[in-house]
């Protein structure tokens, strides 16, 4: 047996692996989709599937709380919001064809350099790294909460408070200002 | 696991995201890019995270914060999208160039002749 099928290897791939790999495929095909297709609602639709894959990962990377909270809050409230705001702005329903800018190209080539780049820095430097996936859970919801509770406490409450302003900032923007123009909506 | 899997994806996803950002019209499609975006981010976070085992999780909390700001950051982006949409009956960014200077032979120049008569229609239309 040569170096490259011993156990930790490309050629030998653990279960872990391999359903990692097709569930990344379905999610990247997913997000490729969803930034293409010419539907706007299937587009958010197509924001489901690649939000549940990344869960998915989670999951297969033991950071079991992360994929609960990427499920409950990506596909349970973000994309409810993008399809309310699609629904009020009364977007299209079926084909539009001017859902893309003029810039595609350059937008594609950006995008393809970009992946060529992080793709081949990323391989390079990670090439004979592991990760342990078969001790203890990392982030087990008793894990996440001790360190969330313990250690990260003051972030935690300073968002909370972030989240309050954005909320009071939503509505105060998304408000009817009838008193100051009443012939405007 | 080998660690280049999670960060392959995650640097496919973020260039996926990045081509949506810049080849959306729509403002909230733009929104949905960005949302990919940060996605790939925090896999990459969680991915170091559970790799490095860090004894304070600081990856999996940082995700969990860059979660909360992005639901954030959707709200609000969502609220001025749709302010944008009541005042000027358009949510492609594209239109959206009041503060751009204009060449003479700038052809989205939506100030110039050709674009003029068709806004207050549109508006017409989105006030119906």
């Amino acid at each position: 047996m040569n170096v490259a099928a011993a156990h930790p290897g490309f050629l030998s791939p653990t279960g872990v692996e391999i359903v990692f790999v097709l569930v990344g495929v379905a999610t990247l095909a997913a997000a490729v989709v969803s930034v293409t297709t010419k539907q706007l609602v299937h587009a958010a639709l197509w924001l489901v599937v690649a939000l549940g894959g990344v869960a998915v990962e989670y999951l297969l990377l033991t950071a079991e709380f992360i994929a609960w909270v990427q499920v409950l809050i990506y596909v349970g409230s973000v994309v409810v919001l993008v399809l309310f705001g699609l629904m009020l702005t009364k977007a299209p329903i079926g084909r539009s064809p001017d859902a893309d800018s003029g810039n595609r190209i350059a937008a594609l080539a950006v995008a393809v350099a970009a992946a060529g780049t992080l793709v081949w820095v990323v391989v390079d430097a990670f090439r004979s790294t592991w990760i342990d996936v078969d001790g203890a859970p990392q982030g087990s919801t008793k894990v996440t909460g001790e360190i969330l509770f313990r250690h990260w406490v003051l972030p935690f409450e300073a968002l909370s408070v972030l989240l309050l302003a954005a909320l009071v900032g939503a509505i105060v923007l998304s408000r009817k200002q009838s008193r100051q123009q009443p012939g405007e909506r | 696991m080998h660690l280049a899997y999670p960060a392959v994806l995650a640097a496919l996803l973020f260039s996926v995201g990045l081509y949506g950002v810049l080849a959306r019209r729509n403002a909230i499609l733009v929104l949905m890019s960005v949302e990919l975006m940060l996605n790939a981010v925090n896999l990459n976070l969680v991915a170091f995270d559970v790799w490095l085992r860090d004894t304070l999780h600081a990856g999996q909390a940082l995700t969990l914060f860059v979660i909360v700001v992005a639901a954030a950051e959707i709200g609000i982006g969502l609220a001025i999208v749709l302010l944008v949409y009541r005042n000027r009956g358009s949510s492609d960014v594209d239109r959206l160039t009041d503060l751009a200077e204009h060449g003479p032979h700038d052809p989205h120049d939506p100030q110039g002749e050709g674009d003029g008569p068709s806004a207050p229609e549109e508006k017409a239309e989105a006030a119906a």
